[in-house]
């Protein structure tokens, strides 16, 4: 094994531990506001972890744009479908959970 | 065991909980639900066996048919969801029960 | 070796308990995004099993489409019946325990027969594999999946293609839905949809062109494609104009009718139904899985929006 195989090791292990907090707030946290912000906050910068990960052991630089354009794909349409899962959570009159 | 035999078992699993649940659930939605599973079955066994080769290469032949059988499974999905809501706007109930009101 | 053992067999028996599960949650809303989920581990099983293709397929429509006009469904009934859950949609078709008890007997049984069945194949089959494999150079691509479907299999391909057009006139002469209330589209989703839309246009044009020598093809495209004719859909995006509307119907006959027209011309010429000249075989399969993908993705929205064109056609 190599030093990049190495760094792009921990980038996936650091990465599928952030999918591993995301995956626990979803399932602990109290209303649906709190459990996009675990969802969406970990899940972009733990799929950004996994696929710099990746890309490290990418064999062309065409594999390389591919992952990167997923992650980016992932960034958009996680931002916009969460804000719509709010606001409709918001019409529909669901309260924001107070401690 | 090689793990094609293992999906293609699940693949049995699934089609017959499809079809119990098929039996089982008056709501004619849960239904549609059921007979998409059984046939997710069907494609999972069609497909484990085409993995069954002497070499790295599956068969293609049943991966073609799954394909063409996923886009038959959803326009089937599509009319049927289409004949439910049309049931419930004549006769006010999404569910088949087998005590008939006269 | 051994980790991958471990995620074959939770794979498996998350299959199965969100199957269960889609089948027996008593609110019908979370059985659909169940459901949905089931669809996305579906689609990891079969990459396990080396079927990449129909990984594709089962992404973007078992996972994505069939989701979708599951929920759009399950929003008609709320509004009709104005309750907003459906927690009672549980209730079974009959009460009788002996039936049930029955059924149960009767299906371990069918499960212990067909499971013993699949159990005792021999675990060597090389299937068509060979065949394909030696006609693979004759039939003007190198991906054998497309080969299959395009060309040694066309046939099936026609008549599913026909099969589409079928569904669609079946909910058209029903009637279709009334159509549904456009309210204007959140911002957020306006915009999310204006720059998705190009960006799915291309992945379906990447896709069907790849499909010659790699995973993909006109099934994969025009899913594609028809999931972003369905995010128009649901930002408020209609075909009302009768010149789209004339469009839109060569659109969905385009794929059945270059079958069947190049399936003649290819019985006066060759004498067999849908057998190319080797020689002009990959253009002809681009030709037909182009004018394929048009019409699987507008037929998919088409499904999808299930209105009847009148509807929009008096608008």
């Amino acid at each position: 094994m190599t030093a990049t195989d190495y760094i792009a090791a921990c980038l996936l292990v650091l990465g599928g531990i952030f999918f591993f907090a995301g995956t626990a707030g979803l399932l602990r946290l109290p209303d649906v506001y709190t459990r996009l912000h675990a969802l969406t906050k970990a899940d972009n910068v733990g799929l950004g972890l996994i696929v710099s990960g990746l890309i490290l052991q990418a064999e062309s630089w065409l594999v390389a744009c591919k992952l990167l354009l997923i992650w980016l794909l992932v960034l958009f349409a996680g931002a916009s479908v969460s804000h719509l899962i709010a606001r409709r959570a918001r019409h529909k009159g669901i309260r924001v959970w107070r401690p | 065991m090689n793990h094609a035999l293992l999906y293609a078992l699940v693949g049995v699993g699934l089609f017959l909980l499809g079809f119990y649940a098929l039996i089982i659930h008056a709501h004619l939605l849960r239904k549609i639900l059921a007979l998409n599973i059984m046939g997710s079955g069907v494609f999972l066994v069609l497909v484990a066996l085409a993995k069954r080769t002497h070499d790295a290469y599956p068969d293609p032949v049943p991966h073609a048919m799954v394909i063409t059988g996923i886009v038959i499974a959803v326009s089937a999905t599509a009319l049927m969801l289409v004949l439910l809501l049309k049931i419930f706007a004549k006769t006010g109930q999404a569910a088949l029960s087998d005590r008939h009101k006269k | 070796m051994m980790p991958v053992a471990i995620f074959d067999a939770v794979l498996g028996a998350a299959l199965l308990w969100l199957a269960w599960h889609a089948l027996a949650s008593p609110d019908l809303f979370k059985a659909i995004v169940l459901f949905v989920s089931f669809g996305l581990l579906m689609a990891l099983a079969w990459v396990r099993l080396d079927a990449p293709d129909i990984a594709l397929a089962e992404a973007a429509i078992g996972a994505g489409l069939t989701g979708a006009i599951l929920l759009a469904t399950l929003a008609k009934l709320q509004t009709m019946t104005g309750k907003n859950t459906f927690v009672l949609s549980a209730q079974p078709a009959f009460k009788s325990l002996f039936l049930r008890g029955l059924l149960i007997v009767l299906l371990s049984g069918s499960a212990a027969g067909i499971g013993y069945a699949v159990w005792v194949l021999p675990s060597n089959s090389n299937g068509l594999r060979l065949d394909v494999a030696a006609n693979l150079d004759a039939s003007g691509v190198s991906n054998p999946v497309t080969a299959v479907l395009l060309n040694f299999r066309g046939y099936d391909t026609m008549l599913e293609m026909t099969v589409l057009l079928m569904a669609l006139l079946g909910i058209w002469s029903l009637g279709g839905l009334p159509p549904r209330p456009r309210r204007p589209a959140a911002a957020v989703l306006d915009i999310f949809s204006r720059f998705l839309a190009p960006v799915f246009i291309l992945v379906a044009a990447y896709l069907l062109w790849v499909g010659a020598d790699a995973p993909g093809g006109a099934f994969q495209a025009g899913s594609v494609l028809g999931a972003a004719g369905v995010l128009m859909l649901l930002s408020g995006w209609r075909p009302h104009d009768r010149f789209t509307l004339r469009y839109l119907r060569f659109a969905l006959t385009a794929g059945a009718s270059a079958f069947i027209i190049l399936g003649l011309l290819t019985m006066l010429h060759q004498g067999q139904l849908l057998a190319y000249p080797p020689a002009q075989a990959g253009t002809l399969i681009l030709l037909l899985e182009s004018l394929a993908t048009v019409s699987i993705a507008a037929t998919l929205a088409a499904l999808f929006l299930a209105e009847a064109p009148d509807h929009t056609e008096n608008q």
